[in-house]
């Protein structure tokens, strides 16, 4: 089998087995290439329909671009999409750096969409390459109280038996694409001709590498245009992914506390 | 030696669609705590030039803040308390390009606390590093983790001898490393694939052979990993596809699942373990696009693959059904390699142990294997493994990460693989509360294969119209369904024997209900009065449930008045082989005396018409097949009595470790 075959085989059993052993589960999508490879493969384990929400938790400060492709395939897919707005800045801890402070919107708002639809799973695009601290995460992750993260005792994972039983008040957090990286996701979007935001490509010079909201990400130099030039430039690069992304950067350990209380 | 070495294995420069086919290597690093493991990693990753800019700063940075010298452990022990107290707690994962292709490198915690997350890291690589300190030599970790990477099913090893400049790259101190080593491995059946002194710090063989240690002619570690084989899916084996769930989205009834091993075709008979049904695989389906009519015959799916299948005929299959090919020889065990699963109850077990209380003989817990989930009784520790020595000791207990051997039990078959020839459905977890609690691989060397037995009886039943017989309910209860037919007048103690006989032959694993006439006269009889022709009906109705219920596997106990001698032989017939009349045999003197339901002082009253032994008959049974006499034994003697004969008659060579 092939790499991609592999891991999109090891995805869909991810995506199967939260369904079968979780009740009231739903997929996050940022509308980033990650989270679209995420619908994508949902739509491949369950045959075309997927069983479960599509939720954007949105900070009402994405591109114009992404709401865009938002509307146009939340239809285009036939998916369950629910949009949930997160809390205004002002209600954010004031301690956190200022980008950190951004972020932990999407934090809250998410805990305040899973309490609402009562989800007890969320399937979340992460990947371990993105980030040292999600290196460290399980594919199925629970979550206790609020949301939070407790990654000094996570639980074993190992021959494909994941954590699926939980107690009352938790949920768990499910990445069925924890283990591939940037480049996967590319190779994977030009073998399956999945869509992706117009700003992933070159223009003036410039393109998004990973996308967030508009005041906290940066695009960086590139003149890929096309996903075969994105992939032969990704070969090439040494610039780290996220290097764009201003939170990860603001201090050592903002990452690791935004992590912890329940960020993605 | 320059940090800044570039190497010529290391090419960054790659065409796109090389990428995509790239092969990926995982690698776990594992070994003793503090024998340089992340330190080794950090190495690894600069070394070949796969940093990405900025990240050397960034830790030249941290350690400064912290005022440690430069740490290359920091790369990976990305949390804080990691880097606080330089030791790490969970896995984590990087990857890394050779000229032949990517790397996963997996880093597993080796403190002795954290050997849950070594076990989650080790056990999906290809291929190990185990990690030895020269100055140190083989630790208790050392042993361990070499145990666990043979357990966990890792046969690639390359032993790596670090921090060689603290013993100034002695020859004889890594031959020595490498002879005490290596016999270790010897004993439990692994061989290295190779030995490597290095120093991590330094960079000494770990992607540039040394002139430090000219005495050393082997390959460097990058070296080593590019001989490493990819492990390929397991297509050769015979056909096991666990049943994940089943889908009907539409007209379709699709049934998927993750092919463990072996190969699938459009057409394939196919049997279902442990059910025994079989049923011909109709089509293949896949999403986006469905495969062409005229391609269905060339299609092979196979191991590895999370597919989704649709059958010929439309039999019951749900999650835990382990789906092989079809095959007559149900008695070879020549190779091992069975085309149908083995079926049983009973299997022994190699098995790490990681929950917070210990795992005890006579506990129950959960068991993972595959899909299946089912729960498995410890009935016996064999022996305790100590990983250090290999020595064996006898106890009923294994504390947290302690290795020992089993045996476990279930109370239905199951479909089970030996470890041996399947790897991946021959192990399975156990847990405890929430969490995944341990983890095992099954040996099937002394144990009967149950299949013979089941299907064989199965066919000499094959009139009956369900898809799952009989036989096979009764081998999978472990006893005969049946009825035992109380009779006795009001009062006689019918009801509160029944109850008490219900749970004592619940409580030896047997399935058992009791129809009482009273609570039958609520729902299923609600419509009819005691008048004689609706006693007839009353126990018409309650004959022909009994029955149902007896071909369902269970043990039946009615618990009903029935005082015509007419009457239940109607009910014998009814349910044929396995009826037992029992007579709860009280005088009416005792009845009445007793009255608890206040039914015999409304009698004499005339509250109530045709009251048996009152104002009508009862017809005590002429040759009951046991009587129970309530007037000599209390409820508890009664009830003991009747359990004896209810395990005589019901039990199938039933295991006596269930009569806790």
């Amino acid at each position: 089998m092939s790499r991609l075959d592999d891991l999109e085989a090891q995805s869909i059993y991810i995506f199967r087995e939260a369904f079968n052993k979780i009740e009231n589960i739903a997929l996050l999508w940022s509308l980033g290439k990650d989270s679209n490879v995420m619908v994508w493969l949902a739509k491949k384990a369950f045959f075309g329909n997927i069983p479960f929400p599509v939720m954007h938790v949105d900070t009402g400060k994405k591109f114009k671009q992404m709401y865009e492709f938002r509307d146009r395939y939340a239809e285009e897919w036939k998916l369950n999409f629910i949009r949930e707005i997160c809390p205004p800045i002002e209600e954010m801890d004031e301690t956190l750096p200022p980008a950190a402070r951004s972020a932990a919107r999407k934090t809250v708002g998410l805990r305040n969409a899973t309490q609402k639809h009562g989800f007890n799973g969320l399937f979340a695009g992460i990947r371990r390459d993105e980030e040292a601290i999600r290196a460290k995460e399980r594919v199925f992750s629970p979550r206790g109280n609020e949301g939070k993260w407790d990654f000094r005792h996570q639980p074993p994972e190992f021959w494909d038996q994941y954590k699926t039983e939980f107690p009352e008040g938790t949920h768990i957090r499910i990445h069925p694409l924890l283990q591939w990286t940037e480049l996967d996701i590319w190779n994977y979007t030009r073998r399956e001709n999945i869509p992706i935001i117009s700003l992933y490509r070159s223009k003036n010079g410039m393109r998004y590498r990973s996308l967030g909201d508009e005041d906290i990400t940066h695009p960086v130099k590139s003149e890929a245009y096309s996903i075969d030039e994105i992939i032969s430039e990704l070969g090439q690069t040494k610039v780290s992914e996220r290097s764009g992304r201003a939170l990860d950067h603001e201090t050592e350990d903002a990452f690791e506390r935004l992590r912890a209380e329940g960020y993605l | 030696m320059d940090m800044n070495i570039q190497n010529e294995q290391i090419v960054k420069e790659q065409t796109s669609k090389d990428m995509a086919t790239r092969e990926l290597l995982k690698v776990a690093i594992v070994g003793h705590v503090d024998h340089g493991k992340s330190t080794f990693v950090g190495r690894l990753l600069h070394d070949t030039d796969s940093l990405p800019d900025g990240k050397y700063d960034g830790i030249v940075a941290m350690c400064e803040k912290r005022g440690v010298p430069f740490e290359f452990a920091f790369l990976m022990d990305s949390f804080q308390a990691e880097r606080d107290q330089g030791i790490t707690i969970d896995t984590s994962q990087i990857w890394f390009s050779s000229k032949s292709r990517d790397y996963v490198i997996i880093d597993a915690p080796g403190h002795k606390e954290f050997l849950k997350n070594m076990i989650t890291g080790a056990a999906q690589s290809d291929a190990a590093i185990l990690m030895i300190d020269a100055h140190e030599g083989v630790q208790e970790q050392s042993r361990r983790h070499g145990y666990l990477l043979n357990l966990l099913g890792v046969d690639q090893i390359a032993v790596v001898v670090n921090k060689m400049d603290l013993v100034g790259f002695s020859q004889a101190k890594f031959d020595q490393i490498e002879s005490e080593y290596r016999q270790y491995l010897g004993s439990i059946g692994v061989e290295a694939t190779q030995f490597i002194p290095i120093s991590a710090r330094e960079g000494d063989n770990v992607v540039v052979l040394s002139n430090n240690m000219p005495w050393y002619n082997g390959p460097s570690v990058t070296q080593t990993l590019d001989s490493f084989a990819k492990q390929s899916a397991a297509i050769d084996l015979p056909l096991r596809l666990p049943v994940q769930d089943v889908y009907k989205f539409d007209e379709r009834r699709i049934i998927a699942g993750n092919i463990i091993s072996g190969q699938l075709r459009i057409g394939d008979r196919l049997s279902f373990s442990p059910s025994g049904k079989t049923a011909i695989v109709k089509n293949i389906e896949k999403w986006p696009i469905a495969y062409a009519e005229k391609e269905k015959q060339n299609i092979v799916i196979g191991a590895g693959q999370s597919v989704g299948i649709t059958l010929s005929e439309q039999i019951f299959v749900e999650r835990g059904d382990v789906i092989s090919h079809v095959s007559d020889n149900v008695k070879g065990f020549e190779t091992g390699e069975l085309i149908e699963p083995h079926l049983g109850k009973t299997f022994t077990a190699k098995l790490f142990w990681l929950g917070e209380n210990p795992f005890k003989i006579g506990k129950s817990y959960k068991m993972k294997l595959g899909t299946t989930e089912i729960m498995v009784r410890v009935k016996c520790i064999n022996h305790i493994l100590d990983a250090e020595n290999l020595s064996q000791a006898q106890g009923d207990q294994l504390l947290r990460n302690q290795l020992g051997e089993v045996v476990l039990t279930t109370r239905e078959n199951i479909a089970l693989d030996d470890y041996r020839y399947f790897n991946k459905s021959g192990r399975f977890v156990l847990l405890e509360d929430f969490d995944i609690a341990g983890g095992g691989v099954i040996s099937l060397e002394t144990y009967e294969n149950e299949r013979a037995k089941l299907f064989a009886k199965s066919s000499n039943i094959t009139r009956v119209d369900h898809a799952v017989s009989l036989a096979e309910r009764e081998n999978s209860n472990g006893h005969k369904g049946g009825v035992l037919w109380m009779t006795g007048l009001s009062g006689s103690g019918k009801s509160s024997l029944a109850i008490s006989l219900e749970r004592k032959l619940f409580r030896q694993g047997m399935q058992v209900y009791v129809l009482d006439g009273d609570n039958l006269r609520h729902g299923l009889n609600g419509n009819l009065d005691f008048s004689d022709i609706d006693r007839k009906e009353n126990i018409r109705r309650a004959s022909e449930v009994a029955a149902l219920m007896a071909r369902a596997g269970f043990i039946v106990i009615v618990s009903l008045i029935s005082p015509f001698v007419k009457d239940r032989k109607q009910a014998s017939i009814v349910q044929g082989e396995g009826f037992y009349e029992i007579y709860i045999n009280a005088d009416l003197v005792t009845c009445e005396t007793r009255d608890v339901k206040g039914l015999y002082a409304k009698a004499r009253n005339g509250e109530i018409k045709d009251f048996t032994g009152i104002s009508s008959p009862y017809e005590a049974p002429e040759k009951a097949d046991l009587t129970i006499d309530t007037y000599a034994l209390s409820v508890e003697q009664g009830a003991q009595k009747l359990m004896q004969f209810a395990v005589a008659k019901f039990h199938m060579a039933y295991e006596q470790d269930y009569s806790i």
